[in-house]
Protein backbone atom coordinates (compact mmCIF):
# COMPACT_ATOMS: atom_id res chain seq x y z
CA UNK A 1 0.00 0.00 0.00
CA UNK A 2 2.89 2.38 0.52
CA UNK A 3 4.48 4.23 -2.47
CA UNK A 4 7.76 5.80 -2.82
CA UNK A 5 8.61 9.01 -2.76
CA UNK A 6 11.63 10.37 -3.78
CA UNK A 7 13.62 13.07 -2.11
CA UNK A 8 16.12 15.57 -3.21
CA UNK A 9 18.45 17.90 -1.53
CA UNK A 10 18.61 21.14 -2.97
CA UNK A 11 21.17 23.90 -2.27
CA UNK A 12 20.36 27.56 -1.67
CA UNK A 13 21.08 29.22 -4.80
CA UNK A 14 19.68 29.51 -7.79
CA UNK A 15 18.65 27.49 -10.14
CA UNK A 16 18.73 24.44 -7.48
CA UNK A 17 14.83 23.19 -8.70
CA UNK A 18 15.16 23.01 -12.05
CA UNK A 19 18.16 20.77 -12.40
CA UNK A 20 16.07 17.19 -10.82
CA UNK A 21 13.33 18.28 -12.98
CA UNK A 22 15.41 18.44 -15.89
CA UNK A 23 17.12 15.25 -15.03
CA UNK A 24 14.35 13.30 -14.58
CA UNK A 25 12.55 14.77 -17.90
CA UNK A 26 16.17 13.57 -19.66
CA UNK A 27 14.97 10.07 -18.39
CA UNK A 28 11.39 10.30 -19.51
CA UNK A 29 9.88 10.47 -16.20
CA UNK A 30 6.61 12.10 -15.51
CA UNK A 31 6.21 13.59 -12.07
CA UNK A 32 2.83 13.20 -10.61
CA UNK A 33 3.51 15.26 -7.79
CA UNK A 34 5.59 17.18 -5.83
CA UNK A 35 6.02 18.85 -3.05
CA UNK A 36 9.22 21.60 -2.00
CA UNK A 37 10.44 22.67 1.76
CA UNK A 38 12.60 25.33 2.38
CA UNK A 39 14.49 27.15 4.91
CA UNK A 40 16.68 30.22 4.10
CA UNK A 41 19.89 27.51 4.40
CA UNK A 42 18.82 25.03 1.99
CA UNK A 43 15.78 22.89 0.54
CA UNK A 44 13.83 19.80 0.16
CA UNK A 45 12.38 18.72 -3.23
CA UNK A 46 9.73 15.60 -2.62
CA UNK A 47 8.45 13.70 -5.57
CA UNK A 48 6.15 10.92 -6.30
CA UNK A 49 6.99 9.36 -9.81
CA UNK A 50 5.57 5.81 -10.93
CA UNK A 51 9.47 5.11 -11.97
CA UNK A 52 10.93 5.83 -9.21
CA UNK A 53 13.96 3.41 -9.00
CA UNK A 54 15.02 4.64 -12.63
CA UNK A 55 14.66 8.24 -11.32
CA UNK A 56 16.61 7.78 -8.35
CA UNK A 57 19.32 6.17 -10.65
CA UNK A 58 18.94 9.10 -13.15
CA UNK A 59 19.22 11.24 -10.10
CA UNK A 60 22.22 10.04 -8.12
CA UNK A 61 24.37 9.36 -11.58
CA UNK A 62 23.36 13.49 -11.65
CA UNK A 63 25.14 13.60 -8.52
CA UNK A 64 21.80 14.51 -6.58
CA UNK A 65 21.53 13.71 -3.00
CA UNK A 66 18.68 11.83 -3.02
CA UNK A 67 16.87 9.03 -0.80
CA UNK A 68 13.87 6.73 -1.73
CA UNK A 69 10.92 7.33 1.48
CA UNK A 70 7.68 5.38 1.81
CA UNK A 71 4.27 7.67 2.03
CA UNK A 72 0.93 6.91 2.08
CA UNK A 73 -1.53 8.30 -0.29
CA UNK A 74 -4.81 8.77 1.11
CA UNK A 75 -8.40 9.59 -0.22
CA UNK A 76 -10.16 12.90 1.07
CA UNK A 77 -13.86 13.57 0.53
CA UNK A 78 -13.54 16.77 -1.49
CA UNK A 79 -15.94 18.59 0.55
CA UNK A 80 -15.47 21.35 3.84
CA UNK A 81 -14.37 18.86 6.38
CA UNK A 82 -12.46 16.21 4.14
CA UNK A 83 -9.41 16.70 5.63
CA UNK A 84 -9.84 17.35 8.99
CA UNK A 85 -12.32 14.38 9.94
CA UNK A 86 -9.00 12.84 8.65
CA UNK A 87 -6.59 14.32 10.38
CA UNK A 88 -8.93 14.31 13.69
CA UNK A 89 -8.53 10.42 13.09
CA UNK A 90 -4.57 10.34 12.40
CA UNK A 91 -4.15 12.71 15.50
CA UNK A 92 -6.94 10.34 17.55
CA UNK A 93 -4.50 6.95 16.79
CA UNK A 94 -1.59 8.84 18.39
CA UNK A 95 0.29 8.58 14.87
CA UNK A 96 2.71 11.11 14.43
CA UNK A 97 2.44 13.19 10.67
CA UNK A 98 5.75 14.46 10.02
CA UNK A 99 4.43 16.30 6.36
CA UNK A 100 1.91 16.10 4.03
CA UNK A 101 0.79 17.65 0.63
CA UNK A 102 -1.39 16.76 -2.02
CA UNK A 103 -2.27 15.42 -5.79
CA UNK A 104 -2.99 17.16 -8.62
CA UNK A 105 -4.96 14.08 -9.67
CA UNK A 106 -8.87 13.18 -8.31
CA UNK A 107 -10.53 10.30 -7.83
CA UNK A 108 -14.06 10.70 -8.73
CA UNK A 109 -15.28 13.32 -6.32
CA UNK A 110 -12.51 12.69 -4.12
CA UNK A 111 -9.13 14.32 -3.57
CA UNK A 112 -5.83 12.04 -2.90
CA UNK A 113 -3.26 13.56 -0.59
CA UNK A 114 -0.09 12.15 0.67
CA UNK A 115 1.25 11.38 3.98
CA UNK A 116 4.39 10.98 5.54
CA UNK A 117 3.96 9.22 8.24
CA UNK A 118 7.24 8.05 11.00
CA UNK A 119 6.16 4.16 10.85
CA UNK A 120 4.05 3.99 7.61
CA UNK A 121 2.99 0.24 8.00
CA UNK A 122 1.29 1.00 11.34
CA UNK A 123 -0.39 4.07 9.63
CA UNK A 124 -1.84 2.08 6.98
CA UNK A 125 -3.03 -0.25 9.59
CA UNK A 126 -4.90 2.42 11.77
CA UNK A 127 -6.07 4.18 8.87
CA UNK A 128 -8.10 1.12 6.77
CA UNK A 129 -8.84 0.33 10.73
CA UNK A 130 -10.39 3.78 11.02
CA UNK A 131 -12.23 3.12 7.35
CA UNK A 132 -10.33 5.76 5.78
CA UNK A 133 -9.30 4.49 2.25
CA UNK A 134 -5.70 4.44 1.67
CA UNK A 135 -4.68 4.30 -2.15
CA UNK A 136 -2.32 1.47 -3.30
CA UNK A 137 0.66 2.59 -6.22
CA UNK A 138 -1.24 0.34 -8.86
CA UNK A 139 -4.25 1.91 -8.84
CA UNK A 140 -3.15 5.12 -8.33
CA UNK A 141 -0.65 5.04 -11.47
CA UNK A 142 -3.88 4.14 -13.25
CA UNK A 143 -5.63 7.11 -12.63
CA UNK A 144 -2.04 9.37 -13.87
CA UNK A 145 -2.33 7.09 -17.30
CA UNK B 1 62.55 2.67 16.62
CA UNK B 2 66.87 2.61 16.89
CA UNK B 3 68.55 1.22 19.63
CA UNK B 4 71.30 3.76 19.08
CA UNK B 5 71.50 6.02 22.05
CA UNK B 6 72.04 9.22 21.82
CA UNK B 7 74.62 10.94 24.13
CA UNK B 8 73.89 14.22 25.58
CA UNK B 9 76.61 16.10 23.73
CA UNK B 10 76.31 20.06 23.71
CA UNK B 11 78.33 21.39 20.79
CA UNK B 12 78.57 24.86 22.29
CA UNK B 13 78.86 26.52 25.69
CA UNK B 14 76.77 29.07 24.92
CA UNK B 15 74.19 26.38 24.89
CA UNK B 16 73.96 26.06 28.79
CA UNK B 17 74.64 29.55 29.73
CA UNK B 18 72.55 30.58 32.97
CA UNK B 19 70.03 32.79 32.27
CA UNK B 20 70.69 36.16 33.56
CA UNK B 21 74.38 35.75 31.90
CA UNK B 22 72.49 34.63 28.55
CA UNK B 23 69.97 37.65 28.83
CA UNK B 24 73.09 40.29 29.55
CA UNK B 25 74.81 38.68 26.14
CA UNK B 26 71.29 39.03 24.27
CA UNK B 27 71.07 42.47 25.46
CA UNK B 28 74.91 43.69 24.22
CA UNK B 29 74.15 42.06 20.96
CA UNK B 30 70.60 43.82 20.65
CA UNK B 31 72.17 47.04 20.65
CA UNK B 32 74.44 45.55 18.29
CA UNK B 33 72.03 44.30 15.92
CA UNK B 34 70.38 47.85 16.33
CA UNK B 35 73.51 49.71 15.52
CA UNK B 36 74.14 47.19 12.35
CA UNK B 37 70.60 47.57 11.19
CA UNK B 38 71.21 51.30 11.04
CA UNK B 39 72.97 50.45 8.12
CA UNK B 40 70.23 49.77 6.26
CA UNK B 41 67.83 52.52 5.11
CA UNK B 42 64.49 50.51 5.56
CA UNK B 43 65.81 49.95 9.50
CA UNK B 44 67.81 53.88 9.78
CA UNK B 45 64.07 55.55 8.36
CA UNK B 46 61.91 53.53 10.72
CA UNK B 47 64.45 53.70 13.54
CA UNK B 48 64.64 57.86 13.72
CA UNK B 49 60.57 57.68 13.20
CA UNK B 50 60.64 56.36 16.80
CA UNK B 51 64.02 57.16 18.12
CA UNK B 52 65.72 54.34 18.58
CA UNK B 53 69.36 54.38 18.81
CA UNK B 54 71.34 51.48 20.30
CA UNK B 55 72.10 53.38 23.16
CA UNK B 56 67.98 53.37 24.01
CA UNK B 57 67.68 49.11 24.25
CA UNK B 58 67.90 49.21 28.11
CA UNK B 59 66.22 46.32 28.78
CA UNK B 60 65.55 43.06 26.33
CA UNK B 61 61.76 44.21 26.68
CA UNK B 62 62.93 47.25 24.58
CA UNK B 63 62.77 44.73 21.81
CA UNK B 64 59.01 46.01 21.31
CA UNK B 65 59.60 49.59 20.98
CA UNK B 66 61.68 47.95 17.55
CA UNK B 67 59.17 48.17 14.28
CA UNK B 68 58.76 45.01 12.29
CA UNK B 69 59.56 43.70 9.37
CA UNK B 70 57.36 41.13 7.18
CA UNK B 71 57.93 39.42 4.11
CA UNK B 72 56.19 41.99 2.52
CA UNK B 73 59.32 44.56 3.52
CA UNK B 74 61.80 41.48 2.04
CA UNK B 75 59.98 41.74 -1.37
CA UNK B 76 59.58 45.23 -1.47
CA UNK B 77 63.09 45.78 -1.12
CA UNK B 78 64.26 43.13 -3.97
CA UNK B 79 66.80 41.73 -4.61
CA UNK B 80 69.36 43.06 -2.22
CA UNK B 81 68.15 45.97 -0.60
CA UNK B 82 67.97 44.87 2.82
CA UNK B 83 72.28 44.45 2.82
CA UNK B 84 74.25 46.23 5.92
CA UNK B 85 77.51 45.98 3.68
CA UNK B 86 78.55 46.16 0.72
CA UNK B 87 78.68 43.62 -2.05
CA UNK B 88 81.87 43.13 -1.89
CA UNK B 89 81.49 41.42 1.60
CA UNK B 90 79.02 38.60 0.74
CA UNK B 91 80.06 34.94 1.07
CA UNK B 92 76.84 33.76 -0.27
CA UNK B 93 73.13 34.56 -1.58
CA UNK B 94 70.48 32.37 -1.25
CA UNK B 95 66.62 32.89 -2.08
CA UNK B 96 63.30 31.37 -0.14
CA UNK B 97 60.58 29.97 -3.12
CA UNK B 98 58.13 32.74 -3.88
CA UNK B 99 54.79 31.38 -4.21
CA UNK B 100 54.06 33.64 -5.70
CA UNK B 101 56.37 35.24 -8.21
CA UNK B 102 60.23 36.32 -7.67
CA UNK B 103 61.89 34.42 -4.89
CA UNK B 104 63.22 36.78 -1.88
CA UNK B 105 66.94 36.94 -1.22
CA UNK B 106 68.40 36.89 1.94
CA UNK B 107 72.64 37.26 2.22
CA UNK B 108 75.67 35.94 4.06
CA UNK B 109 79.11 37.52 4.94
CA UNK B 110 81.77 34.68 5.53
CA UNK B 111 80.82 34.87 9.58
CA UNK B 112 77.35 34.70 8.61
CA UNK B 113 78.66 31.50 7.11
CA UNK B 114 80.60 30.60 9.95
CA UNK B 115 78.02 31.00 12.39
CA UNK B 116 75.34 29.35 10.23
CA UNK B 117 77.47 25.94 10.24
CA UNK B 118 77.81 26.36 13.81
CA UNK B 119 73.84 26.75 14.99
CA UNK B 120 73.16 23.46 12.59
CA UNK B 121 76.60 22.00 14.10
CA UNK B 122 74.46 22.56 17.56
CA UNK B 123 71.34 20.91 16.76
CA UNK B 124 73.03 18.10 14.69
CA UNK B 125 75.20 17.07 18.12
CA UNK B 126 72.15 17.62 19.94
CA UNK B 127 70.26 14.56 17.61
CA UNK B 128 72.89 12.64 18.12
CA UNK B 129 75.10 13.24 14.91
CA UNK B 130 79.19 12.16 15.69
CA UNK B 131 82.12 12.56 13.59
CA UNK B 132 82.42 9.98 11.63
CA UNK B 133 78.78 9.43 10.52
CA UNK B 134 78.19 9.66 7.18
CA UNK B 135 75.45 12.09 6.67
CA UNK B 136 72.74 11.48 3.54
CA UNK B 137 71.57 14.57 2.27
CA UNK B 138 68.28 14.79 -0.05
CA UNK B 139 67.17 18.05 0.17
CA UNK B 140 67.81 20.32 -2.70
CA UNK B 141 70.61 21.99 -2.82
CA UNK B 142 70.36 25.32 -4.77
CA UNK B 143 68.53 28.41 -3.64
CA UNK B 144 67.01 26.98 -1.03
CA UNK B 145 68.97 27.45 2.41
CA UNK B 146 68.22 23.45 3.66
CA UNK B 147 70.27 21.77 1.45
CA UNK B 148 73.83 23.82 1.73
CA UNK B 149 72.90 24.83 5.46
CA UNK B 150 73.09 21.07 6.57
CA UNK B 151 75.57 20.50 4.57
CA UNK B 152 78.13 22.75 6.06
CA UNK B 153 77.19 22.14 9.42
CA UNK B 154 77.47 18.17 9.35
CA UNK B 155 80.94 19.03 7.94
CA UNK B 156 81.38 21.27 10.87
CA UNK B 157 80.52 18.24 13.37
CA UNK B 158 83.60 16.34 11.53
CA UNK B 159 80.63 14.25 10.23
CA UNK B 160 80.82 13.37 6.65
CA UNK B 161 78.56 14.57 3.77
CA UNK B 162 76.63 12.48 0.97
CA UNK B 163 74.98 15.34 -1.05
CA UNK B 164 72.76 13.67 -2.71
CA UNK B 165 70.25 16.60 -3.07
CA UNK B 166 66.64 15.57 -3.81
CA UNK B 167 64.71 13.50 -6.24
CA UNK B 168 64.68 10.23 -7.67
CA UNK B 169 63.77 7.99 -4.86
CA UNK B 170 65.04 4.42 -6.23
CA UNK B 171 68.69 6.14 -6.70
CA UNK B 172 68.63 7.72 -2.99
CA UNK B 173 67.84 4.26 -2.32
CA UNK B 174 70.78 2.60 -3.81
CA UNK B 175 72.95 5.01 -2.06
CA UNK B 176 71.52 4.32 1.59
CA UNK B 177 71.72 1.11 0.72
CA UNK B 178 75.33 0.95 -0.84
CA UNK B 179 76.67 3.70 0.65
CA UNK B 180 75.59 2.88 4.26
CA UNK B 181 74.68 6.37 5.56
CA UNK B 182 73.88 6.74 9.60
CA UNK B 183 71.93 9.79 9.45
CA UNK B 184 69.21 11.30 6.82
CA UNK B 185 68.22 14.63 6.05
CA UNK B 186 65.70 15.50 4.22
CA UNK B 187 61.89 16.59 4.99
CA UNK B 188 59.99 14.00 6.96
CA UNK B 189 57.79 13.17 3.93
CA UNK B 190 60.07 12.62 1.71
CA UNK B 191 61.57 9.97 4.10
CA UNK B 192 58.23 8.34 4.75
CA UNK B 193 58.70 8.13 0.48
CA UNK B 194 61.93 6.27 0.93
CA UNK B 195 59.87 3.78 3.63
CA UNK B 196 57.28 3.28 1.18
CA UNK B 197 58.55 2.69 -2.29
CA UNK B 198 61.54 0.28 -0.16
CA UNK B 199 58.37 -1.38 0.90
CA UNK B 200 56.97 -1.61 -2.69
CA UNK B 201 60.20 -3.39 -3.91
CA UNK B 202 59.37 -6.03 -1.06
CA UNK B 203 62.47 -4.15 1.07
CA UNK B 204 62.62 -3.66 4.58
CA UNK B 205 63.66 -0.19 5.30
CA UNK B 206 64.79 -1.21 8.91
CA UNK B 207 67.27 -2.76 7.18
CA UNK B 208 69.39 0.30 6.13
CA UNK B 209 72.16 1.46 8.75
CA UNK B 210 70.40 4.74 9.29
CA UNK B 211 70.38 5.81 13.06
CA UNK B 212 69.04 9.13 12.95
CA UNK B 213 67.45 11.92 11.01
CA UNK B 214 66.96 15.63 11.11
CA UNK B 215 63.98 16.90 9.47
CA UNK B 216 62.67 20.15 8.48
CA UNK B 217 61.44 22.36 5.85
CA UNK B 218 57.72 21.43 6.38
CA UNK B 219 55.65 21.13 9.67
CA UNK B 220 55.16 17.77 10.96
CA UNK B 221 52.97 15.75 13.30
CA UNK B 222 54.02 13.29 16.56
CA UNK B 223 51.85 10.68 15.03
CA UNK B 224 54.72 11.10 11.76
CA UNK B 225 57.77 10.83 13.86
CA UNK B 226 56.38 7.52 15.32
CA UNK B 227 55.63 6.11 11.85
CA UNK B 228 58.63 6.93 10.13
CA UNK B 229 60.93 5.51 13.40
CA UNK B 230 59.03 2.71 13.42
CA UNK B 231 59.31 2.34 9.37
CA UNK B 232 63.20 3.06 9.08
CA UNK B 233 64.26 1.82 11.95
CA UNK B 234 65.32 5.53 13.55
CA UNK B 235 65.38 8.13 15.91
CA UNK B 236 63.77 11.56 14.29
CA UNK B 237 64.45 14.99 14.99
CA UNK B 238 63.17 17.68 14.46
CA UNK B 239 64.83 21.77 13.75
CA UNK B 240 63.02 25.09 12.77
CA UNK B 241 64.53 27.90 10.75
CA UNK B 242 63.55 29.82 7.64
CA UNK B 243 65.66 31.67 5.14
CA UNK B 244 65.32 34.93 6.24
CA UNK B 245 66.58 34.96 10.04
CA UNK B 246 68.93 32.82 8.22
CA UNK B 247 67.90 29.18 7.44
CA UNK B 248 67.90 25.65 9.58
CA UNK B 249 69.72 26.60 12.96
CA UNK B 250 67.36 29.07 14.58
CA UNK B 251 66.04 26.08 16.83
CA UNK B 252 66.94 22.25 17.49
CA UNK B 253 65.21 18.62 19.59
CA UNK B 254 67.89 17.80 21.89
CA UNK B 255 67.69 14.06 23.69
CA UNK B 256 64.92 14.73 25.55
CA UNK B 257 62.74 15.66 22.15
CA UNK B 258 59.93 17.73 24.47
CA UNK B 259 60.32 20.87 21.69
CA UNK B 260 63.34 22.64 19.98
CA UNK B 261 65.35 25.06 21.50
CA UNK B 262 66.27 28.46 20.64
CA UNK B 263 69.56 29.52 19.76
CA UNK B 264 69.21 31.98 21.62
CA UNK B 265 72.49 33.91 22.14
CA UNK B 266 71.58 34.45 18.47
CA UNK B 267 68.14 34.54 18.11
CA UNK B 268 65.65 37.00 20.11
CA UNK B 269 62.21 35.21 20.15
CA UNK B 270 58.96 36.55 20.76
CA UNK B 271 55.38 34.90 20.51
CA UNK B 272 52.77 37.03 19.87
CA UNK B 273 48.97 37.42 19.28
CA UNK B 274 49.42 37.69 16.09
CA UNK B 275 45.89 40.03 15.80
CA UNK B 276 47.38 42.46 18.87
CA UNK B 277 50.79 41.90 18.68
CA UNK B 278 50.69 41.69 22.31
CA UNK B 279 52.47 38.48 24.07
CA UNK B 280 51.35 35.79 24.82
CA UNK B 281 51.74 33.46 27.98
CA UNK B 282 53.82 30.48 27.67
CA UNK B 283 52.34 27.98 26.40
CA UNK B 284 50.29 29.86 24.58
CA UNK B 285 50.26 29.85 20.25
CA UNK B 286 51.37 32.57 19.04
CA UNK B 287 53.24 34.09 16.29
CA UNK B 288 56.73 33.72 16.36
CA UNK B 289 58.88 37.23 15.88
CA UNK B 290 62.36 36.54 15.77
CA UNK B 291 65.47 39.28 15.70
CA UNK B 292 68.76 38.07 14.59
CA UNK B 293 71.19 39.35 17.41
CA UNK B 294 74.69 38.40 15.06
CA UNK B 295 73.65 38.44 11.46
CA UNK B 296 75.81 40.84 9.62
CA UNK B 297 74.56 41.05 5.71
CA UNK B 298 71.33 41.31 6.23
CA UNK B 299 70.03 42.16 9.43
CA UNK B 300 66.23 41.21 10.44
CA UNK B 301 64.93 42.98 13.33
CA UNK B 302 61.17 41.17 14.62
CA UNK B 303 60.73 39.69 11.89
CA UNK B 304 57.02 37.84 11.55
CA UNK B 305 57.85 34.27 11.00
CA UNK B 306 54.06 34.09 10.21
CA UNK B 307 54.64 30.45 12.32
CA UNK B 308 52.46 29.66 14.86
CA UNK B 309 53.79 27.98 17.62
CA UNK B 310 54.24 27.99 22.06
CA UNK B 311 56.98 28.51 24.03
CA UNK B 312 58.21 26.56 27.10
CA UNK B 313 60.81 27.88 29.79
CA UNK B 314 60.53 25.20 31.90
CA UNK B 315 64.38 23.66 32.80
CA UNK B 316 65.52 20.95 29.92
CA UNK B 317 67.19 17.97 31.54
CA UNK B 318 69.84 18.51 28.74
CA UNK B 319 71.06 21.37 30.28
CA UNK B 320 70.45 23.82 27.44
CA UNK B 321 68.83 26.72 28.74
CA UNK B 322 67.72 28.05 25.82
CA UNK B 323 63.62 28.31 25.68
CA UNK B 324 61.83 25.81 23.72
CA UNK B 325 59.21 25.89 20.97
CA UNK B 326 56.54 23.29 20.07
CA UNK B 327 56.30 22.50 16.85
CA UNK B 328 55.39 24.63 13.98
CA UNK B 329 51.22 23.92 14.29
CA UNK B 330 50.33 26.51 11.42
CA UNK B 331 50.56 29.74 9.52
CA UNK B 332 49.39 33.13 10.54
CA UNK B 333 48.31 33.43 6.91
CA UNK B 334 45.61 30.96 7.29
CA UNK B 335 44.54 32.95 10.61
CA UNK B 336 41.02 34.54 10.37
CA UNK B 337 40.16 37.27 12.91
CA UNK B 338 36.49 37.05 13.12
CA UNK B 339 34.40 39.67 15.37
CA UNK B 340 38.29 40.26 17.20
CA UNK B 341 38.50 36.65 17.64
CA UNK B 342 41.29 34.27 16.02
CA UNK B 343 40.07 31.56 14.02
CA UNK B 344 41.78 28.73 12.22
CA UNK B 345 40.41 27.15 9.21
CA UNK B 346 42.29 23.78 10.94
CA UNK B 347 39.38 24.66 13.76
CA UNK B 348 36.56 24.67 11.58
CA UNK B 349 37.94 21.00 9.88
CA UNK B 350 38.64 19.96 13.55
CA UNK B 351 34.72 20.40 14.14
CA UNK B 352 33.50 19.32 11.10
CA UNK B 353 35.50 15.83 12.20
CA UNK B 354 33.65 15.75 15.45
CA UNK B 355 30.22 16.00 13.66
CA UNK B 356 30.59 13.53 10.83
CA UNK B 357 33.54 11.06 11.68
CA UNK B 358 35.60 11.84 8.40
CA UNK B 359 37.32 14.37 6.89
CA UNK B 360 34.92 16.62 5.03
CA UNK B 361 35.47 19.20 2.71
CA UNK B 362 34.58 23.09 3.74
CA UNK B 363 34.78 26.51 2.18
CA UNK B 364 34.47 29.23 4.63
CA UNK B 365 33.50 32.32 3.66
CA UNK B 366 34.12 35.90 5.83
CA UNK B 367 31.89 38.57 4.65
CA UNK B 368 31.27 42.08 6.65
CA UNK B 369 28.08 43.41 5.12
CA UNK B 370 27.51 46.15 7.73
CA UNK B 371 29.71 46.44 10.59
CA UNK B 372 29.97 43.06 11.87
CA UNK B 373 31.99 40.43 10.45
CA UNK B 374 29.91 37.26 9.40
CA UNK B 375 31.53 33.76 8.93
CA UNK B 376 29.73 31.14 6.92
CA UNK B 377 31.14 27.72 6.34
CA UNK B 378 29.55 25.99 2.95
CA UNK B 379 29.76 21.91 4.10
CA UNK B 380 28.84 19.42 1.70
CA UNK B 381 25.76 17.11 2.20
CA UNK B 382 27.00 13.58 2.69
CA UNK B 383 23.98 11.47 1.40
CA UNK B 384 24.04 9.35 4.09
CA UNK B 385 23.18 11.93 6.61
CA UNK B 386 20.50 13.40 4.21
CA UNK B 387 16.92 12.87 5.10
CA UNK B 388 13.70 13.65 3.67
CA UNK B 389 12.64 15.22 6.87
CA UNK B 390 12.88 18.78 7.42
CA UNK B 391 13.68 18.40 11.69
CA UNK B 392 16.70 16.07 10.78
CA UNK B 393 18.74 18.35 8.14
CA UNK B 394 18.21 21.15 10.46
CA UNK B 395 19.71 18.99 13.19
CA UNK B 396 22.30 18.41 11.07
CA UNK B 397 23.00 22.04 10.44
CA UNK B 398 22.41 22.48 13.64
CA UNK B 399 25.26 20.25 14.80
CA UNK B 400 27.57 21.51 13.06
CA UNK B 401 26.91 25.01 13.63
CA UNK B 402 27.62 24.25 17.79
CA UNK B 403 30.78 22.15 16.98
CA UNK B 404 32.31 24.96 15.17
CA UNK B 405 31.10 27.11 18.50
CA UNK B 406 32.47 24.54 20.97
CA UNK B 407 35.87 24.17 19.00
CA UNK B 408 36.41 27.69 17.17
CA UNK B 409 34.52 29.89 19.63
CA UNK B 410 32.44 32.03 16.95
CA UNK B 411 29.11 31.70 15.36
CA UNK B 412 29.08 30.84 12.18
CA UNK B 413 26.50 30.35 9.06
CA UNK B 414 26.09 26.74 8.12
CA UNK B 415 25.74 26.25 4.29
CA UNK B 416 25.26 22.87 3.37
CA UNK B 417 25.71 22.19 -0.24
CA UNK B 418 25.73 19.49 -2.81
CA UNK B 419 28.49 16.61 -2.65
CA UNK B 420 31.75 16.86 -4.99
CA UNK B 421 31.10 20.72 -5.50
CA UNK B 422 33.70 22.06 -2.87
CA UNK B 423 37.60 21.96 -3.99
CA UNK B 424 39.54 19.24 -2.84
CA UNK B 425 42.24 19.27 -0.23
CA UNK B 426 44.73 18.04 -2.70
CA UNK B 427 47.74 20.32 -3.19
CA UNK B 428 46.82 24.11 -1.90
CA UNK B 429 42.68 23.79 -1.74
CA UNK B 430 41.18 27.50 -1.36
CA UNK B 431 39.68 27.05 2.07
CA UNK B 432 38.80 30.82 2.71
CA UNK B 433 37.16 33.40 0.78
CA UNK B 434 37.42 36.81 2.76
CA UNK B 435 35.71 39.40 1.31
CA UNK B 436 36.49 41.86 3.58
CA UNK B 437 40.17 41.72 1.97
CA UNK B 438 38.22 42.77 -1.49
CA UNK B 439 36.56 45.45 0.11
CA UNK B 440 39.63 46.83 1.09
CA UNK B 441 38.10 46.54 4.96
CA UNK B 442 41.05 44.18 6.24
Amino acid sequence: MKIKQLSVFLENKPGQLSHPCRVLADAGINIVTLSLADTQQFGILRVIVRQWQEGLDALKAAGCVVNVTDVVAVEVPDRPGGLATILEAIEKAGMNLEYMYAFTIRSGDKAVLVFRFEDPDAAIHRLQTAGIDVVDGVELYKRTD
Amino acid sequence: MSDFVIENRIWSPEETLPRDRLEALQLERLREAVRRASQVPFYREAFARTGITPESMRSLDDVRRLPMTTKNDMREHYPLGLLAVGRDKLARIHGSSGTTGKPTFVAYTADDLRLWADLCARFLVAGGLQPGHLVHIAFGYGLFTGGFGLHYGVERVGAAVLPASAGNTPRQIMLLKDLQADALVCTPSYALNIAEVMRGEGEDPRTLNLKVAHFGGEPWTEDMRREIESELGLLAFNNYGLSEVIGPGVSGECAARSGMHFQEDHFLVECLDPATLEPVPDGTQGELVITALTKQAMPVIRYRTRDIASLDRSPCPCGRTGVRMSRVVGRTDDLLIVRGANVFPSQIEEALLRVDGTAPHYLIEVDRPGHLDEVTVHVEMRPQFFSDRMSQIQALHDRIAKAIHAVAGIRVNVNLVDPQTLERSAGKARRVIDHRRDKGLI
